[in-house]
């Protein structure tokens, strides 16, 4: 019999430490929130995103109004804050799918109590990426030439250009992410649907739950997509980031010519990503109160993907330097001098505490099981992956081959624009999604319980 | 004249054995609905395998060639570009988009896959007007099973297997 109740157990499973985690338990814990309403916490959170988005809206309209010339780029650095924001929400992007995709592959149970928000997190991430290399064209009312359409032009895109890379791959991943993440919704939808007290909710969710059943057959065709689609999600993701780097690497510019671009730029993702889906499991875990879902063996194990991450980081790194001096060009020799003492030193050795130092806390077991210690090191990697980005950009931009072009680039208001107001609109939405869909998959938990009982 | 009967379980062990002694009572089990994915349950209910991974592959693929064949003919016929010397097919370049395109593309032909061969979207069955069956996509499980004779007979067999409810399902 393994539902006998011994009272007083300690919580025997490893990834819920709900007592009594049977199906009713979970499906209330997740459900019956969005039935009953987040209270107070949720709605002034959201009034507290609202001005981001209007900020974001505004800066928008300006910049389409005025041009980039808004920003504070020059005719030396051609690239600034809204491609390092591109590169940084799209990696923030990876780890969804990495999460969801390369941990099912592996068999790695505990990613159920977090796929499903990572996977909500890409969808946000990647639409706001793909927002960042349109706004930055100086005509962006042309984006869509970036597409084959047959016009009275004869105008065919350029297939050898990185932005017509970045295009098909922005779009081929957004809409892989959405199929994505609905098909492993539906079961859930069909939940919601199934517990709605409201016949306008029954509607919707029955709606999106497309009549599911539950059926051995339907379960059974679900999961050959869902892992098939898994399989397929992971060489889509490094592709997509290493279309990315290749964005820098096709280039001449000292800095950027550098083979291992592609690989280094998809492992920086899924650092970044990482460490925000430790950062957004957090805030879920306390404004759901899912405690018994998302417990400190979940922060441990993300912990240790970061640890591991940031090691090889400081790796990439290191290549970069020793590929500069062994090299022997001078202009890589003047660049890797330049990143050390040249005008942007100060970000640069901040960039290394944030992204190698600061993150060897996580090799104490009393760093990885602690919250805010955790969250702190979460941040401190969010920064450093940022400056990484805009970095990149800055450096080999304003320490060319020409010394006559080094310039360095200065922030105007509507750069602190774009690179703020983009967060709070992804809050935005992200508490949008935490309000209508399950933010824990509940057929994965109620699946995790079963083989956590009999185990 | 056959009855169908829907009978509900408090756990999956049961259902399984249930399903087995349905079986070998020489009734048909003609379908299970549980609240999550149980191994092995699909084969013991005789389901046949799916055509989801070749739809995925030809929709894939055949996408990726026309993606390339796209960037081929609009690079080297159409709209040549000289561009330094450099060869108009330059077909490595031209990878890249097949390859994302491709994804997607298997990706889309998946779903529709699997739509078709569970015969979804359909909003409205017989089921869902059993009492309790919405239980089965939250903590319930269910087994659906018909007899051609006596209908007593199999409803005795699913109650002794531990059933909480069986309920007849009356198809219009």
């Amino acid at each position: 019999m393994s539902r006998v109740l011994v009272p007083q157990q300690p919580p025997a499973h490893r990834w819920i430490s709900a007592e009594r985690a049977d199906d009713v338990a979970i499906t209330q814990a997740i459900a019956d929130q969005l039935f009953t309403g987040f209270g107070k916490r949720w709605w002034l959170a959201l009034l507290a995103t609202l001005p981001f988005v209007l900020w974001l809206l505004v800066a928008i309209v300006w910049l389409f109004y005025r041009g980039i010339g808004i920003w504070g780029i020059n005719s030396t650095i051609v690239w600034g804050v809204a491609i390092a924001n591109y590169v940084w929400w799209i990696g923030i992007g990876n780890a969804g799918t990495l999460i969801s995709a390369m941990l099912l592959l592996t068999r790695q149970r505990w990613r159920a109590s977090i796929n499903r928000f990572a996977e909500a997190m890409t969808l946000f991430a990647v639409a706001i990426a793909g927002l960042m290399p349109i706004i930055h064209l100086g005509q962006p009312i042309y984006a869509y030439w970036l597409a084959p359409y047959p016009n009275t032009m004869a105008l065919w895109p350029q297939w050898r250009s990185a932005l017509v890379w970045d295009f098909w791959a922005i779009v081929s991943y957004l809409l892989f992410s959405i199929l994505f993440w609905y098909v492993s919704l539906i079961p859930d939808l069909a939940t919601m649907r199934d517990r709605a007290p409201w016949r306008g909710a029954q509607l919707v969710y029955g709606a999106f739950a497309l009549g599911w059943r539950g059926s051995a057959r339907e379960w059974s065709r679900l999961q050959t997509l869902h892992s098939t689609m898994a399989a397929l999600g992971v060489p889509l993701v490094c592709s997509v980031h290493s279309i990315v780097g290749l964005d820098f690497a096709a280039s001449l510019m000292p800095g950027w010519q550098e083979s291992i671009f592609p690989p280094y730029f998809v492992v920086g993702a899924m650092y970044s990503g990482f460490a925000m889906v430790v950062v957004l499991a957090a805030g879920i875990r306390w404004g759901l109160g899912l405690q018994a879902i998302i417990t400190p063996r979940h922060f441990d194990a993300m912990a240790r993907i970061l640890l591991m991450a940031s090691i090889v980081m400081f790796y990439s790194y290191a290549t970069e330097w020793f590929m500069g001096w062994y090299g022997g060009e001078h202009a890589d020799r003047a660049f890797v001098r330049f990143e050390f003492a040249g005008t942007y030193a100060p970000l640069y050795w901040a960039l290394l505490t944030c992204n190698c130092l600061v993150p060897q806390l996580l090799w104490w077991p009393f760093a990885r099981r602690s919250l805010p210690v955790l969250i702190l090191v979460a941040i401190a990697i969010n920064i450093g992956m940022w400056l990484e980005r805009i970095l990149i950009v800055w450096n080999t931009l304003s320490h060319g081959y020409m010394p006559s072009l080094w310039h360095s680039f200065h922030f105007t208001f509507w750069d602190w624009s774009f690179l703020i107001a983009p967060l709070g609109f992804f809050a935005f939405l992200f508490l949008l999604f935490m309000r209508l869909i399950p933010s824990v998959s509940m057929f994965d938990m109620r699946e995790l319980a079963h083989e956590e009982a009999a185990a | 004249m056959t009855s169908t009967l829907v009978a509900q379980f408090l756990d999956p062990e049961t259902l399984q054995g249930a399903l087995q002694r349905v079986k070998g009572t020489g009734h048909a089990a003609l379908d299970a609905f549980t609240p999550y994915p149980i191994e092995g349950l699909a084969e013991q209910l005789g389901v046949a395998r799916s055509r989801i991974r070749p739809a995925m592959l030809i929709g894939g693929l055949a996408t990726a060639a026309f993606a390339f064949g796209l960037q081929w003919y609009s690079a080297v016929i159409d709209y040549p570009i000289d561009s330094g010397g450099r060869p108009l097919n330059s077909w490595q370049v031209f990878l890249l988009v097949p390859f994302e395109v491709g994804v997607f593309a298997a990706a889309l032909a998946g779903v529709i896959a699997f739509l078709r061969s569970c015969r979804l979207p359909r909003l409205h069955d017989a089921l869902f007007e059993i009492p309790g069956f919405e239980r089965a996509t939250q903590d319930r499980y269910v087994l659906v099973a018909a007899s051609e004779a006596d209908p007593n007979d199999l409803r005795t067999v699913l109650t002794e297997a531990g059933a909480v409810a069986v309920t007849e399902l009356r198809l219009p």
